[in-house]
């Protein structure tokens, strides 16, 4: 005698249909993360598959939320340049030096010569490291487990060990001040960048060899998640996102913050806004940098770091708002800022670069394989530490 | 021919494998508990006090201005002010700490409170094993443990010592040449004040003709 009960009747999946009444065939909603080794971080994609193609994705972001901006309205402007260090976790030094920008704006301090050549110097040193460690994480995408990521490591170690030496700490380095940088450089420290710098190029050949031309890379970033041009832009993407996309839009040649006007380098554009042009379009920015540093390491001047007026305690701007950005390595980096004379600020806003970027992540990712959404994933260049702030 | 980078790409990755053999500078990894890295310049971990001389209670600079626990950005500093005072390094009464505690669970090593303290006590250490079995109680470090010797001080940061030596050498110096300056113009004064009280007390003549009541 049979026991078993017969399933109710809604227990059947019936297949969706579209508009036409036709079958779809089955869907699929997978919900990829938090806690997804591929999500660099914790990120989420709410995902429909249709067999493997990506029907809908939708990212959900939010963990990792940390009331930056609340508060930054709460403590004193110096008090908050630390919690900038914790934005994008991978470029405290940018990062750094947007918010003294923005508060060097407001407040009307000139910073001296030698300090801006170290904040040049410690930028395009943090673009070298984020864009290196970036190719390792997104080749770990493609299932290059390990090898690609740590000789990015590796050769992201030597540049943090200049960081500690300097400032203090490896990534949170809280080192730029309004009216200049914490503490000078020596001649030991700018002998030991050149090192760095003069071999960092041997290193970028070996990479090259080891992926550029790599049939496996080929094949799995050419046309994948094109970007086109006038969505780029309509969706305010920055960075070399926007590039690969084949838009020429950099802050440095834009805006010429700092002293960004009197060095000699190129800013390389894409033109497919494909995976392999993104990854294309940061290897060359690293030779970019590699000139940019030579430049500046070659002629920074002696003098003071730090102008005579800033102050460290009771540091009250005048009001007003402003708004002070720079070229980070993910792309425009801003902070927003309103004074109401006070030491502390009324209203406080950042820009994050990868918060935006990320906001287009499905209409690259529509009618690709899963596996390809999450190399399209790694090649936008997120961290969370920044979108979800 | 397909598959030639792939063949080319592994060569660097032999090339780094026997390499690590061959050459220091393939090879970077350090046996950590046994092979230490040597110290970087300016590293820091988390912040100390510090104190001239032996005695930690008597030679500690802190002052308990408490400037450092309003500009904490994580809060992590609690002081709580004396009622009376004590002598300083310059001789003056100045409140001390009675309390002076760090969470080293909630700090997060940012320096703010060594750049804004004016009067060069707390500085950052550079010990990082710190790990514990006790969750709460040994990651609060109180004032004793927090008070480390300026020769302590001289040992990690050389450079950063030796400025804040002259910094305090400086501003003794100033005490010192305005308390003689002081005791200079109150000996003066004295000498005046003498002399004013000699004319002072000086007969005074009665007058000659007193008024007369009518």
């Amino acid at each position: 005698m049979n026991t078993l009960a017969t399933p109710p009747k809604n227990f059947e999946v019936k297949p969706k249909l579209d508009a036409k009444g036709e079958e779809l065939g089955e869907l699929l909603e997978v919900s990829m993360g938090p806690h997804h080794p591929s999500t660099h971080g914790v990120f989420r994609m709410d995902v429909v598959l249709d067999g493997e193609k990506v029907v809908k994705l939708k990212p959900v972001f939010g963990y990792l939320h940390r009331n930056h901006e609340k508060i930054g309205e709460n403590i004193s402007y110096l008090a908050n340049m630390p919690y900038t260090d914790r934005l994008d976790y991978f470029c405290s030094m940018t990062n750094n030096w947007a918010y003294a920008l923005t508060i060097e704006k407001l407040a009307g301090l000139a910073v001296p010569e030698r300090a801006e050549y170290i904040r040049v110097i410690m930028a395009e040193l943090t673009r070298l490291q984020n864009h290196t460690c970036l190719i390792g994480f997104f080749v770990q995408d493609m299932g290059a487990l390990g090898t690609p990521m740590m000789y990015a490591f590796r050769e992201r170690e030597k540049i943090l060990d200049l960081f500690e030496e300097v400032s203090g700490a490896r990534m949170m380095c809280n080192y730029m001040r309004f009216g200049g940088v914490r503490v000078d450089v020596n001649d030991e420290w700018i002998a030991k960048t050149k090192k760095v710098v003069a071999d960092y190029s041997k290193f970028l050949d070996e990479f090259g060899t080891f992926l550029t031309e790599n049939e496996i890379v080929l094949a799995r970033t050419q046309f994948v998640g094109v970007l086109p041009k006038d969505l780029a832009i309509n969706a305010s993407i920055t960075g070399p996102m926007l590039r690969a996309a084949g838009v020429n839009y950099d802050l440095r040649k834009v805006d010429k913050y700092g002293i960004y006007s009197r060095f000699n380098f190129q800013v390389p554009v894409g033109e497919h806004g494909d995976i392999y042009d993104r990854y294309m379009i940061r290897v060359l920015e690293m030779r970019e940098s590699i000139k940019i540093l030579e430049q500046a390491l070659r002629d920074i001047p002696a003098g003071p770091v730090m102008d005579p007026k800033a102050k460290l305690r009771g540091f009250r701007p005048k009001a007003g708002e402003v708004y002070g950005r720079v070229e980070g390595p993910k792309g425009e980096l801003g902070f927003y800022v309103i004074s109401d004379g006070s030491p502390n600020p009324y209203r406080y806003r950042v820009r994050p670069p990868s918060f935006i970027n990320l906001t287009i992540l499905e209409d690259m990712c529509l009618g690709h394989n899963i596996s390809d959404a999450v190399v399209i994933l790694g090649s936008v260049d997120i961290v969370l530490g920044e979108v979800d702030r | 021919m397909l598959g030639e980078q792939i063949i080319k790409g592994m060569a660097v990755t032999a090339r780094n494998f026997f390499g690590s053999y061959a050459t220091k500078e393939r090879l970077t990894t350090v046996q950590y508990p046994e092979e230490r890295l040597p110290q970087k310049g300016n590293t820091r971990q988390f912040p100390f006090l510090v104190y001239d001389g032996d005695d930690a209670e008597k030679g500690l600079r802190c002052v308990a201005c408490q400037i450092c626990e309003k500009e904490c950005p994580p809060k992590c500093i609690y002081i709580v002010k004396s009622k009376d005072k004590k002598p300083d390094y310059k001789g003056q009464p100045q409140i001390y700490p009675l309390t002076f505690d760090i969470d080293i669970s909630v700090c997060m090593s940012c320096q703010i409170c060594v750049e804004v303290c004016p009067f060069e006590s707390i500085k950052m250490n550079t010990e990082f094993e710190l790990s514990t079995a006790d969750r709460f109680g040994s990651l609060l470090l109180t004032k004793e443990q927090l008070a480390k010797p300026n020769s302590y001080y001289q040992k990690i940061h050389p450079v950063d010592a030796a400025e804040s030596d002259a910094v305090i050498a400086a501003e003794k110096a100033k005490a010192e040449a305005k308390a003689k300056a002081a005791a200079e113009a109150k000996a003066k004064a004295d000498a005046e004040a003498k002399a004013k009280a000699a004319v002072a007390t000086a007969p005074i003549m009665p007058p000659a003709n007193p008024p007369t009541t009518t």
